[in-house]
């Protein structure tokens, strides 16, 4: 049965205030240390130690660090890859959209650019990220040093806010602008090789989002607009087939859930990738 | 559906072109990435690496910008390169003058390390190779001047009798004794910098490769 009745402001926006929430829980755990000699989580998004015992480490940093000629020691690797695993299980790009502090600079830039109807928008390929990816490893191998954390603007915001900010709002702040005015979605959906990476585990893993209730889908668009990977809804809720999957299987979506949020006829759910 | 299959369908000079077209904006985009990232690594003299580091044309590549080094420091006397300093961003260092490595006997900051950037094939801190000492201001230091009977450096080097000496030396009439840096004993902690009474210290913790008297053990 379908459920008609009207939908309260917390159903209408619960994922996105537990996202929040989760970015920002993960980014205070970090800083009770600094400001509270309280040191459940130590480190970094580059790599962290929990409660003095669990080593995580960001794969795409420790691959940079392999390509650069390193061999990689022990508790880097153990690290690398508990949190493959994990983004594995809860979704690839799950990092982008619950984890990254930079999720939330983009997101106010789009909030500011749809409010102030700036409609120009450069196009630039979505593939584009898999090739900077690439390109950083490329360069990561010439040159010796892990080649995208000399600009990665997620590890400078979260390295400044935990450990000191220096210039780096300079670069946050550059892609706050570019995502206002330049582009639309500009960063976390064209360019970000950090994203890209996150999406190659997201091609195969397990929690996925599902348009489950598709035949109710009044074509509205809501989902469309407020998704920002929106190419991945379509194979799930306009099937060339009837019965197709309504998983949606594409490594680009974040499982932000937004669309659960926005859609009034209640289409979409969590599921696993096998419905 | 459409659209996509459109694209797909890309006749052998539009392939062509796309591909010049992607090759060749990676590589502008790479040789600028690399050009920093590269220049963005070269460390200045003042800034030293914590004890262990791995050469610095490796540790770029070994270091993951945690800042584990730096939270387990008891000194807090490592600190993280911040975004437009002049230390690779996100990389550990210390200026000695402000806070000199205490060289703790467990050297914390090695058993944070995830990667081997900070190596652990260092157990004894008294084989750390941070930089070594030399005395750049010959003629402010007070010892040698003959201002003072200073030997403020002598006293604050924790390896005191063998890393630094206080040796007699004459000129003319007059004696003195200058501080002697011997580089095999000397870890590079910076104790001696920080301890300099001179307004700009007199002794200075430099990397290994840039102390003169010291060229013969340079790789």
């Amino acid at each position: 049965m379908i459920d008609t009745t009207e939908r309260s402001l917390w159903q209408r926006n619960k994922w996105l205030l537990l996202r929040r929430t989760t970015q920002f829980t993960i980014l205070f755990l970090f800083l009770l240390g600094p400001w509270f000699g309280v040191w459940w989580l130590k480190g970094n998004l580059a790599s962290s130690l929990v409660l003095d015992k669990i080593s995580l480490t960001d794969p795409f940093i420790l691959l940079q660090s392999l390509a650069s000629g390193h061999a990689v020691a022990q508790p880097a690797v153990i690290g690398a890859v508990t949190i493959f695993v994990f983004y594995f299980l809860v979704g690839g790009r799950v990092y982008c959209s619950w984890v990254c502090p930079i999720n939330v600079v983009t997101d106010a830039a789009h909030w500011l650019r749809n409010r102030l109807k700036l409609n120009l928008s450069w196009s630039v390929k979505k593939s584009t990220r898999v090739w900077i990816m690439l390109t950083a490893l490329v360069v990561s191998a010439v040159t010796g040093a892990i080649a995208w954390e000399a600009v990665n603007p997620i590890t400078m915001l979260q390295r400044g806010l935990v450990f000191g900010m220096g210039l780096a709002w300079v670069i946050v702040l550059a892609v706050f602008l570019f995502d206002l005015v330049v582009t639309r979605r500009g960063w976390c959906s064209h360019l970000c090789p950090v994203g890209a990476f996150y999406g190659l585990i997201g091609k195969r893993s397990l929690v996925r989002m599902n348009a489950a209730e598709r035949t109710a889908c009044t074509d509205c668009g809501d989902c469309f607009r407020v998704c920002p990977e929106p190419h991945v809804i379509m194979p799930a809720l306009k099937p060339a087939h009837d019965n197709d999957a309504s998983v949606i299987l594409h490594g680009d979506c974040t499982n932000c859930a937004r669309c659960i949020d926005v859609c009034e006829e209640r289409v979409f759910r969590f599921s696993t990738r096998f419905g | 559906m459409h659209m996509s299959e459109k694209h797909n369908k890309l006749n052998r000079r539009q392939f062509i072109g796309q591909c010049a077209h992607t090759v060749g904006s990676m590589s502008i985009l790479g040789l600028l990435l690399g050009s920093y990232a590269r220049q963005s690594a070269s460390t200045p003299a003042r800034a030293i690496r914590p004890p262990g580091a791995i050469a610095e044309e490796d540790f770029t590549g070994a270091c993951v910008r945690c800042g584990l080094c730096v939270r387990d420091c008891p000194y807090d006397t490592l600190k993280l390169a911040e975004f437009g300093s002049d230390v690779a961003t996100g990389t550990p260092y210390f200026i000695a003058r402000d806070i000199p490595c205490e060289m703790c006997e467990d050297i914390p900051c090695v058993a944070a390390c995830p990667t081997d950037a900070l190596s652990k094939d260092l157990t004894d801190i008294r084989d750390a190779d941070m930089g070594v000492a030399v005395l750049t201001g010959p003629d402010t230091c007070y010892s040698v001047t003959g201002v003072a009977h200073c030997r403020a450096c002598y006293v604050a080097c924790p390896i005191q009798g063998e890393a630094i000496t206080m040796e007699q030396k004459r000129v003319g009439n007059r004696i003195y004794f200058e501080p002697t840096v011997h580089a095999q004993h000397c870890t590079g902690c910076g104790k001696c910098e920080q301890g300099c009474v001179t307004e700009e210290a007199s002794i200075k913790v430099l990397p290994r490769h840039l102390a003169k008297h010291d060229a013969g053990n340079v790789v």
